[in-house]
């Protein structure tokens, strides 16, 4: 009962969020800036930018032109490209799901090696192998994804060693996971991004967990450290870092669009900066939308699981 | 606690809860860190490149000197870049912009960010609510996102991309000041000021900012790195500031299809962006330790 309307709160205030979301994208794109001046330049003739303006409907009131793209959206047709005129989720077409697959991928891989180097480093407080991860974290973090894709192209596939294609390859309407080898170094981008950030939440929410006297009472009891560590300790320490973990894989959402440019990955990221590069504006509006649903989900997915997770803010609900 | 803690407090008549012996403390205690010292020095180092580089450019950063993408054209240290125009120069010439314009989008972000930090946690209550779900929105936003949206139709002028990135980086700092101004407004001395009839801005500004200010520094110097990173990205995608202009992130962009060939064109921007982030990032970590490592000092 209360779980259910504490669910129903939280998708209320996504949904709300979204619909911000979208006034401010297409305020920027369509109210603040002039879609036909950017695509003629300011010397153009009136004629053409009236026709232009007639063409792409944008002589309707802002607040028509607004309401009909947003129920365009709603109802799954949110446009078709100016450069082409074809719909713009054919344009997109298989890009999302390779966008989404690449994600999906990043999260499985950085989140348990996340883990295991936060629970690892907990467990060996203050050692070498801490202040060692401790301080590459840090400069990792410091980074930014192009800098740090671009090293490993350096590092990994041109100039120092050529281990890994420096492209991805993949033609339409080709899976993406066809050439895993050129998938390693977009992976490795991401993950390189996430693991400092959750692994450093999950050796703090571990050492608190360590310190606690259950786990003093199963070191008592004579069971050995490593099964403390990874069967004890370690699912109580998981729950508080959920917020983390979630935020960081929402980051991934909008780090593709970084990475697939480093890459050449036939993902949503290539496609919005060919949009931006074009004025296309429907794509560009439905790329943003798309990106922040998946935001907003994701988030939305972490705060029902940590309460699920923690019995004491399950029961406060109740 | 607040009692104990208040009478434990020399600077209390003055309305400051930190004395200055304990700020001079917390910047000993920052400089005494490695990781502190080696940032500062990267800093410099990056900041010097770009601030007098300029003056030491042998060529202009347009000038054609030679084949395009030749590592070891003539007269040059780094070879050519994309367009046959001398790499040093325009490494020399392309920190000015990425640095001047992260440091005043940073600065701007930051004031508006204290400012919504502080009537938050002064007020409380309904604005407070209001204010604090606005930013969560904002957090809705993945940063680059947000900027691309942007120059889609407004162009890549340096006002648009400035007020972009001050704009992201306005709710991480308003959730900062307001949680650590909350532990502030409680203290005594506010309800002191309160009472002698200060206004609300001497309140906001001379009472409870001091008291966030280490915070705030650290915070500054985190999106100061954000900044960096936000329009390097930009530039890097391709919408920097201005064509052809000598700028390290568009270099980037350009002579990355000569990497294997001629790398220096992309290899020393990428070095310089790397090396000014991760300072900047040591500068923030070690100042944040300190002022923790101070305020579990302080008796309580």
């Amino acid at each position: 009962m209360g779980i259910a309307k504490f669910v129903l709160k939280r998708v209320l205030l996504g949904v709300l969020t979204l619909v911000v979301v979208s006034i401010v994208v297409f305020a920027l794109t369509q109210a603040l800036g002039d879609p036909v001046e950017a695509i003629l330049g300011r010397e153009a003739q009136p004629a053409s930018v009236a026709a232009m303006r007639e063409e792409l409907g944008l002589n309707r009131a802002v607040i028509t032109q607004y309401s009909d793209w947003l129920s365009g959206l709603v109802t799954g047709d949110p446009g078709i490209s100016y450069t082409n005129g074809v719909p713009v989720l054919e344009v997109l077409g298989d890009r999302i799901w390779n966008s989404l697959f690449l994600m999906l991928v990043s999260a499985l891989v950085s989140i348990p090696i996340s883990i295991a180097i936060g629970t690892l480093t907990a467990a060996r407080r203050d050692t070498a192998f801490d202040s060692t991860s401790s301080a590459t974290s840090l400069v990792l973090a410091s980074m930014p994804e192009f800098v740090t894709g671009l090293l490993l192209i350096v590092l990994l596939a041109t100039n120092v060693w050529q281990v890994f294609p420096a492209v991805v390859r993949i033609r339409p309407g080709e899976a993406p996971w066809v050439d895993v080898g050129a998938l390693v170094l977009p992976v490795l981008t991401l993950t390189l991004g996430v693991v400092p950030y959750v692994s450093r939440v999950m050796r703090a929410s571990m050492i608190e967990v360590l310190e606690s006297d259950y786990i003093e009472m199963a070191r008592l009891k004579g069971l050995p450290e490593r099964t403390v560590v990874w069967r004890h300790a370690l699912p109580n320490a998981i729950g508080p870092t959920l917020q983390v973990i979630a935020i960081n894989i929402a980051y991934l959402a909008g780090g593709v669009i970084v990475v697939e440019n480093i890459f050449n990955y036939p993902g949503i990221g290539l496609a919005l900066r060919d949009a931006v590069t074009d004025v296309n504006v429907p794509v560009v509006q439905f790329i943003a939308m798309l990106i922040a649903a998946i935001y907003v989900v994701v988030n939305l997915l972490a705060d029902v699981g940590t309460i699920l997770v923690t019995p004491r803010l399950r029961t406060r609900l109740q | 606690m607040t009692i104990v803690e208040a009478g434990l407090q020399p600077g209390l008549a003055s309305g400051r809860i930190d004395p200055p012996s304990g700020r001079r403390g917390v910047l000993v205690a920052t400089l005494g860190l490695w990781r502190t010292r080696i940032g500062l020095l990267l800093v410099a180092v990056l900041v010097g490149i770009a601030v007098i580089g300029p003056l030491f450019a042998p060529y202009g950063g347009t000038e054609f000197v030679g084949p395009p993408f030749t590592a070891d054209a003539p007269d040059t240290l780094f070879g050519t870049d994309k367009l046959g125009q001398d790499v040093w120069s325009r490494f020399l010439l392309g920190g000015r912009t990425i640095l001047l314009l992260a440091v005043v989008s940073t600065l701007i972000g930051l004031a508006i960010g204290a400012v919504v930090g502080l009537v938050a946690a002064y007020n409380r209550g309904r604005l407070d609510n209001v204010l604090m779900r606005t930013m969560d929105v904002v957090f809705a936003f993945p940063n680059l996102l947000l900027a691309l949206v942007a120059v889609t139709t407004l162009g890549r002028r340096s006002w648009v991309i400035v007020l972009i990135v001050a704009f992201t980086a306005v709710p991480r700092v308003a959730r900062i000041t307001r949680g650590a101004a909350l532990g502030v407004v409680e203290r005594d001395f506010i309800g002191a000021a309160e009472a002698l009839g200060e206004s609300r801005s001497h309140i906001l500004g001379r009472e409870i900012l001091p008291n966030v200010a280490g915070p705030l520094l650290v915070e500054a110097n985190l999106r100061l790195t954000y900044s960096i990173a936000l329009i390097g990205a930009l530039g890097f995608l391709g919408f920097g500031v201005g064509l052809n202009q000598p700028d390290w992130a568009q270099m980037i962009n350009e002579n990355r299809p000569a990497l294997s060939t001629a790398p220096w064109g992309t290899l020393l921007p990428i070095f310089a962006i790397a090396l000014l982030t991760v300072g900047v990032g040591l500068v923030a970590d070690g100042l944040g330790r300190a002022i923790a490592g101070v305020d579990r000092a302080r008796p309580t």
